[in-house]
């Protein structure tokens, strides 16, 4: 028997994030490095635990041997407590066979009695691929205040952009009338963030409905939540301010790294009141040398650094060379930037060597067509070669050969 | 594993008076050393990857902040059902406070009694070394010894306190072994780490205190060398013994070597400490860092040369700062120059002052102080 829990968190972690191409090859996208020491589902997982919620199912199954030895017994987190904690929730067999998660409804639907077993009157849906600082407790406070069946975070886009985003249409008491995924023409600018908040009762109830359809999809945005709208249930939008940024593009991703070295610094992780908790890495304080330079960058533990950074963030246990060069890109854990190479516009992910004299990636005033420019992606454990080139928007899965001169 | 055989006893207040001001509010196990650590960090992880999962921590005044430190003992992976850490303040057997490392040890004589382990290791605090104890144990079981102590041939460090300069045969038998003397030159010098049984700790101990001995240098060590088995094991890695406010400094700075760090921090015998969630080193426009160890939490707008800096440390713009240890949450102000200045935590360094030191003798500034 589980002490009763108000409200416990379900997050969302079982996608492939196909768009972060060579960084989700072996690992989930929410255990994608972010930031310089963290991972993207530090960010869902702490804000649950600074806003009160001390129970977090995480839903997996794409590549889950990372998340899982991530997530571990949740304690980075302090979610190693007696009841609730963190649980790792992979797709299972019972009696009637075995399924995977055939969408984000069906994944909650399976999981049906690890939520009964805490007997919640709300179920917080969270998705691994967004950063962001939100007090949930605050927006279940505003789901109770309007006595809604389900409430939505909404965030605020440019009108110009709001055609890329499911925009919510709503009264002037916030509630919404209308969902309008993509549209051509936004009557408004509320993006859905995929955050939400129901009560548990109207939830199992659609998910049921939604399961006994054989025509659903299976997906919250597509299926669950527009059953609700249709069948009259309450559904308020809640307007979050604030630093969000879904990291599901490797442009994204880039983008929200590098606005961490903005001097406003808009997400202010260093906020003693809202930290940002992860697995702290075993590992001495980072060393440079004497002839580093380094400016406008994040630097972690156990990297030594030589070479030259300009906005650059280093995440554990990275080497910069002499006379590397470093600017505008992200170099992930334990990778290795030899002599000489030079890494710009790019990302370098786990464990790859980049040899000496290569050089990654092009700056955008440096390429002719713009549509040929990007961030080039260097995947884990990939061995540039000494003096080989890698183009802009480049995606590297292989070893690249050394070029000799 | 055999380690799960073996019980360690670390003295946290050992050698507190070679660091008097730094340990005026803390033990010397709690000094702040190397950017995130604290002096303990070295022999506990020491133990814990040699596979020693039962530690006994010493303590006997100002031990707040080492507790506080310690917490459970799970950053070293010491927060266990079986065994794991024990902290042992005095007056653990309803005696006074002790005086003296046998004092100290008699002090705990019912922990001991009650540890089931056949070996015990003694360490302090003030060795900055990455050492495998299996190996010293493996060395001491080979030699069939009763004392195994660590040594380092080297030029001896000048002020230690329990100094011991020993003298072995080919088989490395303790000969002789001379006290209280700085010898010039390389030598083979004892690191006050100490590997027995159990039962001839307990035997010994119970003896001296029977007999109103109370040096462990002179009545356990030097009587042993006539009436029992001590064997050497020399260490060959880095160490380096804090038994000075100056040679703290250098410890400090050693860091900035590669090799001292490669051999240190060795990744398959990690340093574990205290985690505190900080967000990484920031670096602003205009900041030139060179030749320093800088840890998580820290902005950095000013220009850094031969610094260690602790974790949250903030180096406001145009400030200057050389040769300097600047342990955590202190700030540092814009436009402020500082030059071999060892500041303790929370101390605030106000906008345009300037504060110097020296090489041979590097400034101290106390906790919380406003300068």
């Amino acid at each position: 028997m589980y002490p009763k829990q108000e409200c416990i968190a379900m997050l969302l972690a079982g996608g492939q994030g196909s768009r972060l191409y060579a960084l989700t090859k072996k690992i989930a996208k929410p255990a994608v490095p972010f930031g310089g020491k963290y991972r993207i589902i530090d960010y869902p997982l702490s804000n649950c635990v600074n806003s009160g919620i001390d129970t977090v199912g995480v839903l997996t199954q794409y590549q889950p041997l990372v998340l899982n030895d991530y997530l571990g017994n949740g304690q980075p987190w302090d979610l190693d407590t007696m009841y609730g904690g963190v649980h790792a929730l992979p797709p299972y067999q019972g009696t009637h066979g075995a399924d995977w998660y055939k969408g984000t409804a069906n994944a909650i639907y399976q999981n049906i009695p690890f939520i009964e077993r805490y007997n919640p009157d709300y179920v917080v849906i969270l998705s691994g691929d967004h950063i962001y600082k939100m007090d949930y407790s605050e927006m279940l406070a505003y789901h109770k205040a309007h006595k809604a069946a389900c409430t939505i975070a909404a965030y605020q886009v440019p009108m110009e952009e709001a055609s890329r985003f499911g925009i919510l249409n709503c009264n002037e008491d916030a509630t919404i009338y209308e969902f309008d995924e993509k549209p051509k023409v936004p009557k408004s600018n509320n993006a859905s963030m995929g955050i939400y908040v129901f009560s548990w009762d109207k939830l199992r109830k659609y998910l049921e409905m939604d399961e006994a359809n054989p025509d659903s999809s299976n997906d919250f945005g597509k299926d669950v939540l527009p059953a609700m709208l249709n069948a009259g249930e309450k559904m308020v939008a809640w307007k979050f301010e604030g630093y969000w940024k879904d990291v599901g593009t490797i442009d994204s991703l880039w983008e929200a790294n590098m606005d961490l070295l903005d001097p406003r610094d808009p997400l202010n992780m260093s906020d003693p009141s809202w930290r940002i908790y992860t697995r702290n890495p075993v590992m001495p304080p980072h060393f440079l040398g004497r002839n580093a330079v380094c400016q406008n960058s994040l630097i972690t533990e156990g990297c030594v650094v030589n070479g030259e950074l300009e906005f650059a963030i280093l995440f554990e246990g990275v080497t910069v060379e002499t006379g590397a060069k470093i600017t505008d890109s992200i170099i992930m854990p334990g990778a290795k930037i030899m002599e000489g190479a030079v890494v710009q516009y790019a990302i370098v992910a786990e464990d790859a060597v980049i040899g000496p004299g290569a050089v990654v990636g092009e700056r955008p005033e440096d390429v002719e067509n713009k549509d040929d420019w990007g961030i080039a992606v260097i995947g884990g454990g990939i061995k540039v070669g000494a003096n080989a080139v890698v183009k802009a928007k480049a995606m590297v899965e292989e070893d690249v050969p050394e070029v000799t001169k | 594993m055999r380690g799960n055989n073996v019980v360690g006893i670390i003295f946290s207040n050992m050698h507190d008076d070679a660091l008097r001001e730094v340990t005026s509010i803390r033990t010397f196990g709690s000094v702040p050393f190397g950017g995130r650590y604290r002096t303990i960090d070295f022999p506990l992880s020491n133990m814990v990857n040699s596979g020693v999962n039962k530690v006994g921590v010493i303590t006997k005044s100002n031990y707040q902040s080492l507790m506080d430190h310690l917490g459970s003992g799970k950053a070293w992976d010491l927060s266990r059902k079986r065994e794991g850490l024990f902290i042992l303040p005095p007056f653990g057997n309803g005696n006074s406070m002790y005086n003296n490392r046998i004092e100290a040890l008699d002090g705990i004589s019912n922990f001991l009694q009650n540890c089931q382990e056949e070996y015990v290791i003694l360490a302090d605090c003030d060795m900055i070394c990455n050492l495998d104890f299996k190996k010293v144990l493996d060395a001491h079981l080979d030699n069939n010894a009763d004392i195994t102590v660590v040594y380092h041939h080297s030029e001896m460090p000048k002020a230690l306190t329990e100094a011991v300069v020993l003298e072995l045969n080919g088989q490395g038998k303790v000969t002789d072994l001379v006290a209280g003397i700085n010898k010039d030159g390389k030598c083979d010098w004892g690191m006050g780490i100490y590997v027995m049984k159990k039962d001839f700790l307990q035997k010994v101990i119970s003896e001296a205190i029977g007999r109103n001995r109370n040096n462990f240098v002179r009545d356990i060590l030097q009587r042993g060398v006539l009436e029992n088995k001590i064997y050497g094991y020399k260490f060959d890695g880095y160490v380096s013994a804090i038994d000075s406010v100056q040679s703290y400094f250098r410890a400090n700075m050693d860091l900035m070597s590669m090799d001292v760090l490669k051999d240190l921090f060795n990744a398959m015998r990690p340093i574990y400490t205290k985690v505190r969630d900080e967000m990484p080193a920031k670096y602003g426009l205009g900041s030139v860092v060179k030749n320093s160890i800088i840890a998580d939490g820290c902005v950095i707008e000013g220009e850094v040369e031969n610094c260690v800096l602790f974790r949250g440390v903030r180096v406001g713009k145009g400030a200057k700062i050389s040769n300097c240890i600047i342990m955590q949450d202190t700030v540092i102000g814009d436009n402020t120059a500082l030059d071999y200045i060892i500041s303790d935590k929370d101390v605030v360094f106000s906008d345009g002052k300037s504060l110097i030191g020296a090489d041979s003798y590097p400034m101290y500034v106390t906790k919380g102080s406003v300068v």
